[in-house]
């Protein structure tokens, strides 16, 4: 059983967030971006702290932003946000939360098989600061897993991997000269 | 032996939960039927339930109950969950 897709267009490297609701709003967007969701679910994201309180905040540092399926669930998606400054989401144990992981799936029963995988990915303890530490996307899909993305076209926002494209694309010109 | 798993939706979170509390009811060799479910069905749910394991923040959405209900700070370890469901089962 695998993972719903997690492509480097739905990672956020070094996200600098106000307070929770930029948090997760900034883990909608990811999905949003990457094609699993359309705007309105990051809305419905915050909506359910809002009504529940932070028990997204699942484990140290970690939330777990979701929301019911809906229409504006294009796809089933993950999406992970680090952010630059931990923020609190008002969890009495957990905070503050270093990484938001954005959920989507489309249907309430077609989810479950993938869960135990993400269970599996966090029961290692120290993979939450490993990923808030991480510099690039594919360093975060490998903690998950997950191989090379091989989508060099749809590129994550992260500063690290901007460097190190700039550097590639200046060594390239230096070995054409 | 019946376990209730809450959160909010009853999509995502408590089956996280779930995966976990069956793990360490494997490793407390403990046989259980663990259901997951959400705040707005916790009470059918645990009508019959001896334990409701949740988050903090849910506690006082259960209501009143029967069954003993243990909080989870961290979902994902087993060892926690564990050495909670030994206190309350033991």
């Amino acid at each position: 059983m695998s993972l719903p897709p997690l492509p480097l267009s739905a990672i956020s490297i070094g996200v600098h967030a106000e307070g929770w609701r930029a948090a997760v709003t900034a883990a909608g967007a990811a999905l949003e971006r990457s094609g699993a969701t359309s705007a309105s679910y990051a809305e419905r994201m915050v909506a359910v702290i809002e009504e529940f309180g932070a028990y997204v905040v699942i484990a140290p540092g970690l939330a777990l932003a979701h929301a019911r399926p809906g229409t504006d669930v294009l796809r089933d998606g993950l999406s992970v946000v680090t952010l630059a400054e931990p923020v609190n989401f008002g969890h009495p144990h957990n905070d503050p939360v270093s990484v938001v992981v954005g959920l989507a799936v489309s249907s309430a029963d077609q989810h479950v098989h993938f869960v135990a995988e993400l269970a599996n990915v966090f029961n290692t303890a120290t993979v939450i600061p490993t990923l808030a530490a991480a510099t690039d996307a594919e360093g975060i899909r490998s903690l998950f897993g997950l191989g090379l993305a091989h989508t060099s076209s749809n590129p994550a926002i992260s500063p690290a991997s901007v460097a190190a494209r700039k550097a590639a694309t200046t060594s390239g010109s230096e070995d054409a000269v | 032996m019946k376990i209730v798993v809450m959160c909010g939706l009853g999509v995502g979170t408590s089956e996280i939960l779930k995966v976990n509390a069956e793990r360490a009811l494997e490793r407390l060799e403990i046989e259980a039927e663990v259901v997951a479910t959400d705040v707005a069905g916790v009470q059918t749910a645990a009508a019959d339930a001896q334990v409701i394991l949740t988050s903090s923040e849910l506690v006082a959405a259960i209501g009143r109950t029967n069954a003993d209900v243990i909080v989870i700070d961290n979902f994902f370890d087993v060892d926690e969950v564990a050495a909670k469901l030994e206190t309350a089962l033991g």
